[in-house]
């Protein structure tokens, strides 16, 4: 599972690489940073991802996935910091809903 | 061509007026309601979907992008009224108020979004009302629950405007559906003659504002609320 899970981040965050020519996140890894108010995407660019991972979920899955979270915007507790926590949390979700 | 509609509370009313409309003119019309439709046109999808039931409307938008391709246009037009003094209306149909106008036309608008931002593309109209600015006496719920639709309407706007997506409120005066049933002709009489032009409104004047919203032309009108009869 986790595994399918790192798969789909990965894919993900390529995308959002090449759509906004950003090399920041090229082959990245479970601590590279997404989102921490100065470091990696800003805000707009992480919703896209967002939508993006709950759609490819959704797909891969068969289950809705929603990873909307209170602490998105947290500088220290966001779980959309490194890849790494954003997998996590997929998988948290994932289980919760299963 | 941005073509697929999905549009709300489509059993009776206004809703069920704006589903020929759009057939006329060419749009793949999805829709839903609590109840089943009666003589469902040819062309138009039905859900049974209550929009305060998020999975349910999950279930009726994700399956409209998936059978159409895209969802290109929400209507939101799903909701309910509440006549009834301030002091003697429950707080259960307060939330009830509430739950439809706002919180289920919220979650709808941010599933359909979702899809729309794949597109980078999409429209949304919420529906908004006259007793709002008017301060109507006895609506203080529902007239409550629409200045909601307006700030959200709003707000929205600016977050959705980088994917594309406009989102703007049309606000009906009266008009004649089962929805205002209940208002006594003196009440309504009183209340059409504070309109610049004192008349009910017809489902086509409500349309027309609709049209212009989704029009590709109207790319650069987002967050706006028009009200019709010269109310302001
Ligand atoms: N008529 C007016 O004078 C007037 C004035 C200003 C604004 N508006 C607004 O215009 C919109 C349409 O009103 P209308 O006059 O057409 O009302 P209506 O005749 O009472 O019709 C309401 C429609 O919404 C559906 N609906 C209600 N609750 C729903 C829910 N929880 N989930 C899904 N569908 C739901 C109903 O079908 P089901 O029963 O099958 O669910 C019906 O098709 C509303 O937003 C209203 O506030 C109307």
């Amino acid at each position: 599972m986790r595994d399918r899970v790192q798969v789909l981040v990965r894919e993900a965050v390529n995308d959002l690489n090449d759509e906004l020519e950003y090399d920041g996140l090229r082959d990245p890894t479970e601590e590279t940073v997404i989102f921490d108010g100065s470091a990696g995407v800003d805000s707009l660019s992480l919703v896209s991802l967002i939508v993006s991972l709950e759609a490819a979920c959704e797909a891969e899955f068969g289950v809705e996935v929603s990873l909307a979270d209170e602490r998105a915007m947290s500088r220290h507790r966001s779980p959309f910091r490194t890849v790494g926590s954003l997998i996590e949390l997929i998988l948290e979700r994932l289980e919760a809903n299963a | 061509m941005h073509d697929v509609m999905f549009i709300t509370g489509t059993r009776k009313g206004i809703g069920r007026f704006l589903v020929d409309h759009y057939l006329e003119r060419g749009y793949r019309v999805h829709g839903c309601s609590r109840g089943e439709m009666e003589d469902p046109p040819d062309g138009y999808t039905h859900h049974v979907a209550d929009v305060t039931d998020g999975a349910a409307m999950h279930r009726a938008l994700t399956g409209t992008a998936r059978s159409e391709g895209s969802l290109d246009i929400l209507v939101n037009n799903a909701g309910i009224a509440s006549m009834n003094h301030a002091l003697l209306t429950p707080a259960s149909t307060v939330r009830e108020v509430f739950s439809t106008n706002v919180f289920g036309l919220v979650q709808t608008s941010i599933d359909a979004a979702k899809i729309m931002t794949q597109h980078k593309w999409g429209r949304i109209v919420n529906f908004a009302t006259v007793a709002t600015p008017l301060r109507l006496e006895g609506e203080s719920a529902y007239a409550a629950s629409k200045a909601a639709v307006v700030s959200y309407t709003e707000i929205l706007a600016r977050e959705l405007a980088t994917f594309g997506i406009t989102v703007n409120a049309v606000g009906p005066t009266p008009v004649a559906t089962d929805l205002i049933r209940g208002v006594p002709a003196e009440k309504l009489s009183a209340l059409l003659s504070r309109q610049a032009i004192p008349r009910l409104g017809e489902p086509a004047d409500v349309a027309n504002v609709i049209d212009f919203f989704i029009a590709d032309a109207s790319a650069f009108v987002t967050g706006q609320t028009v009200y019709l009869g010269g109310v302001v």
